[in-house]
C-alpha cells in the first residue's frame, strides 16, 4: 500500500481525481473529499458539477453496492459521513450560484412507532443524493405530516415504520391526504422492515422502497417524472 | 457453573422456546408505541397470560417481558428512571408462571437492542451500553431470572457490551442476532463471523444463535451458518412464523402451525437446540411444534433446496458465508486505489 499512500491529489487531473474522490467516499475519507472539493472549488468547477458529478456519482457506487448486500450500514454511514463534508463546503455555495435543486423531502417515522435507524439512513443516503431533506424524528402523527408538508412544501413525502402495528398508519395518512384532496401534491415513498410493495401498493403510496438506495433511485425517478409531467403540462 | 438452563438442557436434546411478545401482547390490546414493559406493572395479569399461554403450550423455557426495557429505549416513554422497577417486575411474574407450572420452566430475561448506533459511527460509546445493559441485568436478576437473554442485536459492539454487562450482574446469558439484511445482520455481520466472535469472548453466553430476521427458510440457513463453523455452544434458533402480510388494515404474518413444526423440526436437524419462534408466533404454532419435536424423529442435516422446499424461499441469494463473500466484492472495488486508510 506503501506507493498508494503517496498519491496527491492536487496532483491529479481532473478526471482522475474524479474518480479518486469516488473511492475516498466508498472508503469514507472525510478529509480528503474535503480537500477534493476545495481542490475542484479551485479549479474553477461550479458547485452543482462537484456535487452532482463527483459527490453525488460516488454516493450512487455505495448505494448500489448497499442494495446488492456489498456493503453494510457501519460502511454507508461513514461514506455518508465523508459526503456530508463535501456538502458543508458546497451547500452556501449552491445556494449562492441558484444550482438547482434536486427535490426536498418530508421524512418522519409514523406515529406509534419509535424506530429510526432505517429513517435515518434513508435521511442521509437522500442528502447524499443531492436532495434537501426535512427529518421529522419519530412518533409522528398526521397532523405532524400535515404541517410540515404544508411549511415546507416539499415534492417527496417519506414514511417509515418498522413494527407491523404501526404500518397501517402509513394509510391514514395517505386517506387523509386524499380526503384533502393533497394527495397529488406529492410523491408519497414508504418503507421499513416488514414492509413489502403489495402492502405499499395496497395503502396508495407511489412506491415501497426496500432500502435506502432503492428510496434515492426511486425518488430521483419519481422526481423526474414530475419535472417532465409539469414541462409536458 | 450450574444453573437452570444448563441443567435443563443436559437432560435433553432440545428444548422448547417461546413464540411472540409484542404481537400476543398486541392482540390483548396493547397500543402501538405504548411501551409494552409498563404492562409489568400496570397490567400484570396480562403479563402472566403471556407467559401462562406459552407454558402451557410446552415452552420448555420463555422470555420475560422487558425486551425494550434498557434506559434508552425507555427513555422514549419518559420511563428511563425504572429500569429496575421494570426489569425487576417482569421477571418475578415470570418467576411465578414458572415455579407453579409442575415442571422445570427456564425464566429468561429479555434484553432487546439499545436502539443506538455504536461509536465511532453513532453516539452510543461502549462504557454506556456497557452500564445500559448492566442496570437492566440487575434488575432481571433480581426479580429472578435463571438466565438473561440477549436478542435481536445487529452491532457486535453491541453484543460485546451486553456479554460484559452479563459479566458485571454475574449472571449466565445467552444472546442471538437479528439475520434481516441479505442473510446478515444490518451492521454485515455474517453467521460465520458472529461464531467466530461468539467463541472468543471473555465471558461466553451458553448459548447463541439467531432470532426475528426475515423468515423461517432464511434462519435456518443462518443457523447452518453456525454449525459449519464449528459451534461448540449450543444453537438458539427463534424465527419469526414466516413473512407479515397485510389483509383490511391488519397485519398478519403468513407462517401457519403446520410450517412453524416443519420449522422446528428442520431447526433441530439443522443443529439447533434451542428452539422456538418470534414474531408472529402465537401458542398455537407453538403446539403444533412441540408435537412435532416429540413425535417426529430426527433426520440427516437438510440441505438449502430442502429447507425452501419445506419452508418456502432465501430472501437473498447468498449470506456471506459463500466463498470469499465476505471480501471479494469489496476488494474489486478498491484495489489498487484505496489510499491512507490502512495507514
Amino acid at each position: 500500500m506503501s506507493e498508494e499512500d503517496d498519491i496527491i491529489l492536487a496532483d491529479l487531473s481532473d478526471e482522475e481525481l474524479v474518480e479518486q474522490m469516488m473511492d475516498d467516499l466508498y472508503d469514507g475519507l472525510k478529509e480528503e473529499i474535503e480537500e477534493s472539493v476545495n481542490i475542484l472549488l479551485e479549479r474553477g468547477w461550479t458547485p452543482y458539477d462537484i456535487l452532482t458529478k463527483a459527490l453525488v456519482a460516488g454516493m450512487t457506487i455505495v448505494g448500489h453496492d448497499f442494495r446488492d448486500g456489498i456493503l453494510f450500514v457501519p460502511e454507508v454511514l461513514l461514506a455518508a459521513n465523508a459526503m456530508k463534508g463535501g456538502m458543508f463546503i458546497l451547500k452556501p455555495l449552491l445556494v449562492e450560484t441558484g444550482a438547482p435543486r434536486m427535490g426536498k423531502m418530508v421524512i418522519g417515522t409514523v406515529k406509534g412507532d419509535i424506530h429510526d435507524i432505517g429513517k435515518n439512513l434513508v435521511a442521509m443516503m437522500m442528502e447524499g443524493a443531492g436532495f434537501e431533506v426535512v427529518d421529522l424524528g419519530i412518533n409522528n402523527s398526521v397532523e405532524s405530516y400535515l404541517d410540515a408538508l404544508e411549511k415546507e412544501q416539499p415534492d417527496i413525502l417519506g414514511m417509515s415504520a418498522l413494527l407491523t402495528t404501526t404500518m397501517p398508519y402509513m394509510k391514514v395518512v395517505i386517506d387523509t391526504l386524499i380526503a384533502q384532496k393533497k394527495r397529488d401534491d406529492y410523491i408519497v415513498l414508504v418503507g421499513g422492515a416488514p414492509l413489502n410493495e403489495e402492502f405499499g401498493r395496497a395503502i396508495g403510496a407511489d412506491a415501497y422502497c426496500r432500502d435506502a438506495a432503492v428510496a434515492v433511485e426511486t425518488a430521483k425517478e419519481f422526481v423526474q417524472r414530475k419535472h417532465n409531467q409539469m414541462a409536458a403540462g | 457453573m450450574s444453573n437452570a438452563f444448563t441443567e435443563l438442557l443436559a437432560q435433553r436434546d432440545w428444548l422448547l422456546a417461546d413464540g411472540a411478545t409484542g404481537t400476543n401482547l398486541f392482540n390483548m390490546g396493547l397500543a402501538s408505541g405504548d411501551a409494552p414493559e409498563l404492562w409489568n406493572v400496570d397490567a400484570q395479569d396480562k403479563i402472566l397470560t403471556l407467559y401462562r399461554n406459552a407454558v402451557e403450550a410446552g415452552s420448555d423455557l420463555f422470555l420475560t417481558n422487558t425486551f425494550g426495557g434498557n434506559a434508552s429505549r425507555l427513555k422514549l416513554h419518559d420511563a428511563q428512571s425504572r429500569v429496575h422497577e421494570l426489569n425487576k417486575a417482569g421477571a418475578e411474574l415470570g418467576r411465578e408462571i414458572a415455579d407453579k407450572s409442575g415442571r422445570r420452566v427456564i425464566v429468561a430475561g429479555s434484553v432487546g437492542p439499545t436502539g443506538d448506533i455504536m461509536a465511532p459511527m453513532g453516539s452510543l460509546t461502549h462504557e454506556l451500553a456497557v452500564e445500559m445493559f448492566h442496570e437492566q441485568a440487575e434488575g432481571l436478576k433480581a426479580g429472578g431470572a435463571d438466565v438473561l437473554w440477549v436478542e435481536t442485536i445487529s452491532a457486535p459492539e453491541e453484543y460485546k457490551a451486553a456479554a460484559e454487562a452479563a459479566a458485571l450482574a454475574g449472571m449466565p446469558w445467552c444472546g442471538t442476532m437479528s439475520f434481516d439484511t441479505a442473510g446478515r445482520t444490518m451492521m454485515g455481520v455474517t453467521s460465520a463471523a458472529m461464531s467466530q466472535m461468539v467463541h472468543k469472548l471473555k465471558h461466553k453466553p451458553l448459548a447463541f444463535g439467531a432470532n426475528c430476521g426475515v423468515g423461517a427458510s432464511d434462519l435456518l440457513r443462518t443457523v447452518l451458518g453456525f454449525v459449519e463453523a464449528d459451534s461448540e455452544l449450543p444453537i438458539i434458533a427463534k424465527g419469526n412464523a414466516g413473512i407479515p402480510k397485510y389483509h383490511d388494515g391488519h397485519i398478519h404474518y403468513d407462517g401457519t402451525p403446520a410450517l412453524m413444526a416443519d420449522y422446528a423440526v428442520l431447526a433441530r436437524d439443522c443443529g439447533a437446540r434451542i428452539i422456538g419462534g418470534c414474531c408472529g408466533t402465537m401458542p398455537n404454532h407453538l403446539r403444533a411444534m412441540r408435537e412435532a419435536l416429540e413425535t417426529r424423529a430426527p433426520g440427516p442435516r437438510p440441505s438449502l433446496e430442502a429447507i425452501t422446499q419445506a419452508l418456502g424461499g432465501f430472501s437473498s441469494a447468498v449470506d456471506g458465508t459463500e466463498e470469499g463473500g465476505d471480501t471479494t466484492a469489496r476488494a474489486a472495488r478498491t484495489s489498487g486505489r484505496r489510499r491512507r486508510s490502512d495507514a
